[in-house]
This record gives structure tokens, sequence and C-alpha cells, in this order.
């Protein structure tokens, strides 16, 4: 979505420069929330203040809604048939394939060291077997990230003094 | 209350949900677990249908689980609720970004975050996988049942689908027709 948007705001209407994207993206990328809607506010905010992030965002929203909501009336109406069980038979074992992938680039994209391990291991044991609430695991996991670069820069400082 | 309830447990999510929607996987199971909306193979079948439509993975989810449990009213808010955190957060950053950008405290705290964002995938792939190959719990003869082996010769495919950077979509539809073929032939 990201080439699409760079081509619309800074090609055809110019209300933003290149690096503005960039920038953008970055945001987008370490702020919680779907990167496209991320955007959407960003650009809109940067062009035309509030109301403009407002109806940008409804502006990305919108079609996702409208699809969805019918395709959820089709599918209560079309859920007793058998071939339409059958079918998500499969489906299900495909998104599993698809959850692997999302799986295997998220771990591509993180830091590779013991403390970046050990909160990934620590995360899966909490939620998906002791069953925490994810919310709160994820603060735990913010806070010791916030602990852990305060001890380094101070152990860093104490070295270099 | 069903609907107060929906839009606050999204909020809830859509403040904690990094690195697109499949961190978020895990979280609405456990909320749809806690407040019994709906079962483990449907909340399955949504991530199939809203990584098929358009739009972002985490909007499709929550409108299909807004739908799901309290209709119109519930999509809307329930959309409203995961949206809504992201675009405030946007907003404060839009206007003090240069100090967010260079912020250690928030670096800090990314740097804790980020890992996290792996587990959560972890355990949506742990939960998914029990759902799809362990239906009714683990049973020492599933081994022996015709279906299993039909799943995991579709995940197998599929896997190798998807690291080939096939479009999630034809993967979708080719599961389909093969769940469809098997569970008519072997008469699952």
């Amino acid at each position: 979505m990201i080439p699409l948007i760079q081509r619309e705001v800074c090609d055809n209407k110019k209300w933003m420069k290149e690096q503005d994207i960039l920038e953008i993206v970055a945001i987008a990328e370490s702020t919680p929330g779907p990167i496209a809607i991320n955007a959407a506010t960003f650009v809109g905010f940067r062009t035309s203040g509030f109301l403009g992030a407002a109806l940008a965002t409804l502006g990305v929203v919108l079609p996702s809604f409208l699809i969805i909501s019918l395709i959820s009336l089709v599918l209560t109406e079309f859920q007793s048939v058998r071939a339409v069980q059958y079918a998500f038979m499969g489906i299900r074992a495909a998104v599993l394939a698809l959850i692997l992938k999302a799986l295997w680039m998220m771990f591509k994209a993180s830091k590779k060291n013991a403390f970046s391990y050990f909160i990934m291991a620590a995360v899966l044991v909490l939620t998906a077997f002791v069953k925490i609430d994810a919310v709160y695991v994820i603060i735990g996991c913010g806070l010791f990230g916030l602990l852990w670069s305060l001890l380094m820069r101070k152990e860093h400082s104490d070295d270099t003094a | 209350m069903i609907l107060l309830e929906l839009f606050l447990i999204f909020l809830k999510i859509g403040v904690f949900t990094f690195g697109g929607g499949y961190s978020m996987i895990a979280m609405i199971q456990y909320e749809a677990e806690q407040h019994g909306w709906l079962s483990q193979s449907e909340l399955v079948d949504f991530v199939a249908l809203s990584e098929s439509t358009p739009g972002p993975l985490a909007v499709n989810m929550a409108t299909f689980v807004g739908m799901k449990t309290g209709g119109v009213l519930g999509a809307v808010l329930a959309t409203l609720g995961v949206v809504l955190p992201s675009f405030v957060i946007i907003l404060i950053i839009a206007k003090c970004y240069e100090r967010f950008k260079t912020s250690k405290a928030v670096g800090g705290t990314m740097l804790g975050m980020k890992p996290a964002v792996v587990g959560m995938i972890g355990t949506a792939l742990f939960s998914v996988g029990r759902t799809v190959f362990f239906p009714g719990g683990l049973q020492a003869d599933r081994f022996t049942q015709a279906s299993f082996w039909v799943f995991l010769g579709i995940f197998a495919v599929s896997a190798v689908l998807v690291f080939k950077k096939v479009n999630p979509i034809k993967i979708i539809l080719l599961s389909a027709a093969v769940g469809i073929g098997a569970g008519y032939s072997l008469n699952l």
C-alpha cells in the first residue's frame, strides 16, 4: 500500500515530499496499529490537520468495512453447506502456513541477541501455555526493555568514565 | 452490554497491536475464549477471509468478530475500537515527531516490545496449529485418521508456496479446492 500512497500523495497531488513518506513508514512501523491506518492518519494530518486525518482514516477503513460486512452476511447464509465446510477445513491448514511465514518475517527483522531470544521465548510460554492476558505481557516487555536499556547505558558510561 | 465490551476490548487490542495484524490473532483468541464469542475454528476462518480481502488484516478481523458477535453495530464499534488508538497516537506523534524519534524512553520500550511480537505470533502459530490438527484435543488415535494427514499435506504444500512468495489468495483458493475434494472423496 505504501507505493500507492507515495504515487498519489507525492507525484499526483504534491502534498508531501518523497522523504516524508519514508519518515511515515518508519513511524507507522514502530507505533501500534495497522501500518495502512497509521500512514493514512499521518498523511491526512500533515496535509490538512485534524479533519484531514479523520477523513483520510475513515477513507482507508470504509472499503474494508463494507466488503467484510457483505462477506459476513453471505457467509452466515452458506455456513451449513457441506462443500463450504470442507473448503474451510482445507483453508485452515493454509492459514497455518501464512502464520508461519509471518513468524519467520518478524523473526528475521528482529535483533539476534540473547535479550531478544529471551523475550520471544518468555512471551510464547506466558501467552500460549500460562495463558496470561497478552496485554500485561507486552507491557511487561516494554518495561523490561526500558529498564534493560537504562542498565546498559549506565554500564556503558561507567566503562568510559 | 456486549457492544460496549466489544468496543473496549478492541480498543485494548488496538493499543497493543504492533507489527501487523498477525500479532493480534493470539490476543483475539484469548478474548474470544474468555467471552465465548466464537469458536477457535471460526477465528481461523476469519483470518483466512481477512487475508483474502483488501484492507488491513487488523481492521478486517475486528469487523468480522464484531459482526459475528454484535451485528452491524458490533462491527462498527469493534472497528472503531481497533482504529482509534492508532489514530490518537499518530496525531500525537505527528505533532512531536523529532522528540519521539530521539526519545531514549521510546527506544528502550520498543527494544522489549519488538521481540514480544515474535512471541505473540509464535503463540498464534501454536494455537491455530492445535485447532487445525487436534480439534478434539490431543488423542493418540488422531494419527490414524485420514483428516490429520490431509491437513498436514495441505499445510506442507501451502508452506512451500508461501515461502516461494505465491499470492496468499491463490494458496487459500487452492487449499479450499483440496479441502472440498478430500472432504467428499474421503467422507471426512
